[in-house]
């Protein structure tokens, strides 16, 4: 390698690491993404020279169309659907990584050349990259609600996985054997084989799931495509791939493991429970009519006018996909105006993935001081007279907390709305949530008020009765 | 380049991604992970040099689809974190009302 690649690459790695360290903090985080951007820019100019400009033509098609599509689709995406569009792209990244091995196998093959380093990259490229990308998709159907709802289970679940990755083994033996195990499969055909099996692979390892785990997924896979970029790197003998790979893949590990910690899911839970635990995770649904205290947003608005000094706000998935923040923030900055004390509390995955909340209402101009983490909330909840709950269930339900029900939520730290003087809920329906796991806190019919409505129409009557 | 070096630049990078995210807070979440996720849309410079080499046609077919995938990756990942992060406003000095 020419001296001038080594120190263009490694300007690329550098402003890569200036970028994630900029990450961490939300004054520096904008300038941090520009600059690992900036980075990538660097690095594809100078493997332009690398590879002396040949097919250009071909390449450039695929940037176009391929950058066109990633900028169109990032351009139009509502904030609301941010977790199964990171799903996607982290998908496509993965796939690129499999094809990419499986046509480095096929020049080694014509040039005649093996190696063991090359034995063991390519399929456990081929092997990440294509598990990355399948479970990916699955992810992206979950989230979008297309397929794969909740858990889903078949009988000799671990059986069939375990089948299928000797498989995948045996495949990847043979391609390398140059067909001696399976003569019928060429090695080429084997590697092929390597991938098909791999993606079926990852339907498997993500369809068990639930849906309230799905953020957690999606940051391993994010941290498996990584890896995969990483190994590719040994395959192509270019060393930005495995720098900016392998720091995607630890920083990537690390971050899953955040994730889990603050959902007080571990890893392996998440991992295996779909697998282990099929058919516990029924809805609640025993068809009895429970009474609940339905009002009207004038009661509403009445308790909080008349009332309420300390306000906590719950926001939840239900609220994004009502488009409900900007009334959200009417209400709370008219209620401030009324000298009440008004606080918002987060949960982990309140938008369904970490964070996720915080930019959803960001966008409508919260402050995001006044935005409060599940652990520094949940102390304030015992001097709160009301809470507003807006088409939240998961993040309150007490359930979770519950020692004798085995449900997806079990073990989940929730806000704990339940110790506050009032709850008022903003629902459409009693359905469940996510999870699919009923709320005790919709039942006491003392201490809760059920808004049935759309949550933004819901808060924009609320609202009126509070002006008035 | 060989193997113990790479192995070596493997570990290196490995350690510095653990200690790059260390204590995130959980506002950054999201916006980290889509960061990250476009980083290793780097894949893209693995489907150029494939694209580059010689080979049959659905060798290239492979790597030409290799180049788009990882283009959309990086492409939409850096955009939509821009976006994302976008909304993250300094806290704005908000007209005292009450009174």
């Amino acid at each position: 390698m020419e001296v001038a690649t080594f120190i263009a690459y490694l300007v690329a790695a550098a402003l890569f690491i200036l970028g994630i360290r900029r990450l961490r903090t939300p004054e520096t985080a904008r300038s941090g993404n520009t600059i690992a951007a900036f980075g990538m820019i660097v690095a594809i100019v100078t493997t332009l020279f690398v590879i002396e400009f040949q097919s250009l033509l071909l390449i450039g098609v695929a940037v176009v169309v391929g950058g066109g599509l990633g900028a169109l689709s990032a351009e139009r995406v509502q904030m609301t659907a941010m977790p199964q569009m990171v799903a996607a792209y982290n998908g496509v990244g993965g796939g690129a990584a499999a094809l990419i091995a499986l046509s480095e196998f096929y020049h080694f093959q014509a040039g005649g050349e093996s190696s063991l380093v090359a034995d063991i990259t390519v399929p456990l490229t081929v092997l990440i990259g294509s598990v990355s990308f399948m479970g990916s998709v699955v992810a992206f159907l979950k989230l979008q609600e297309v397929a794969f709802t909740g858990s889903v289970t078949f009988p000799l679940q671990q059986v069939v996985n375990a089948v299928l990755f000797i498989g995948i083994l045996v495949l990847a033996a043979n391609a390398f054997s140059g067909g001696a195990i399976l003569p019928f499969l060429s090695p080429v055909a084997s590697v092929v084989a390597v991938l098909a099996a791999s993606a079926l692979l990852g339907v498997l390892l993500v369809i068990p799931i639930g849906g309230a785990d799905m953020p957690i997924v999606i940051s391993l896979l994010n941290a498996f495509t990584g890896v995969a970029a990483a190994i590719s790197g040994f395959v192509l003998d270019n060393y930005i791939l495995i720098i900016a790979g392998t720091i995607v893949g630890a920083s990537g590990t690390i971050l899953t493991r955040l994730m889990s910690g603050a959902l007080g899911r571990p890893l392996g839970k998440i991992i295996f429970a779909g697998i282990a635990a099929s058919g516990t995770s029924k809805k609640s649904d025993d068809g009895e009519e429970k009474p609940v205290n339905d009002v009207s947003p004038e009661a509403v608005g009445e308790y909080l006018t008349d009332e309420a000094q300390k306000i906590i706000v719950i926001p939840g998935y239900g609220l994004a996909v009502a488009q409900a923040q900007q009334a959200m923030r009417d209400l709370t900055d008219t209620l401030e105006g009324q000298g009440k004390e008004v606080l918002f509390g987060i949960h982990p995955v309140a938008g369904r993935m970490p964070g996720h909340m915080n930019v959803l209402l960001t966008e409508v101009g919260v402050a995001y001081e006044k935005l409060y983490d599940l652990e520094d909330i949940n102390p304030e909840f015992a001097d709160t007279d009301a809470v507003i709950i807006v088409g939240a269930n998961d993040v309150v339900n007490p359930a979770a907390n519950d020692p004798e029900q085995d449900t997806p939520i079990s073990g989940m730290p929730v806000l704990d709305a339940e110790s506050a003087k009032r709850i008022i809920f903003v629902k459409r329906s009693l359905s469940p949530g996510f999870a699919g796991v009923d709320n005790p806190l919709f039942y006491d019919t003392e201490k809760t008020m059920m808004l049935f409505a759309d949550a933004k129409q819901g808060l924009q009557d609320v609202l009126g009765s509070v002006k008035s | 380049m060989d193997l113990l070096t790479q192995l070596a630049v493997l570990g290196l990078a490995a350690f510095l991604g653990f200690e790059l995210i260390s204590r995130v807070p959980n506002l950054l979440h999201t916006p980290l992970m889509s960061a990250t996720n476009a980083i290793h849309g780097i894949i893209l410079v693995g489907g150029m040099i494939t694209v580059a080499q010689d080979g049959p046609a659905w060798v290239k077919a492979v790597g030409f689809l290799a180049v788009f995938f990882g283009a959309l990756n990086v492409v939409g990942g850096f955009w939509v974190t821009n976006r994302m992060l976008g909304m993250f406003r300094p806290p704005v000095k908000r007209v005292k009302r009450r009174g």
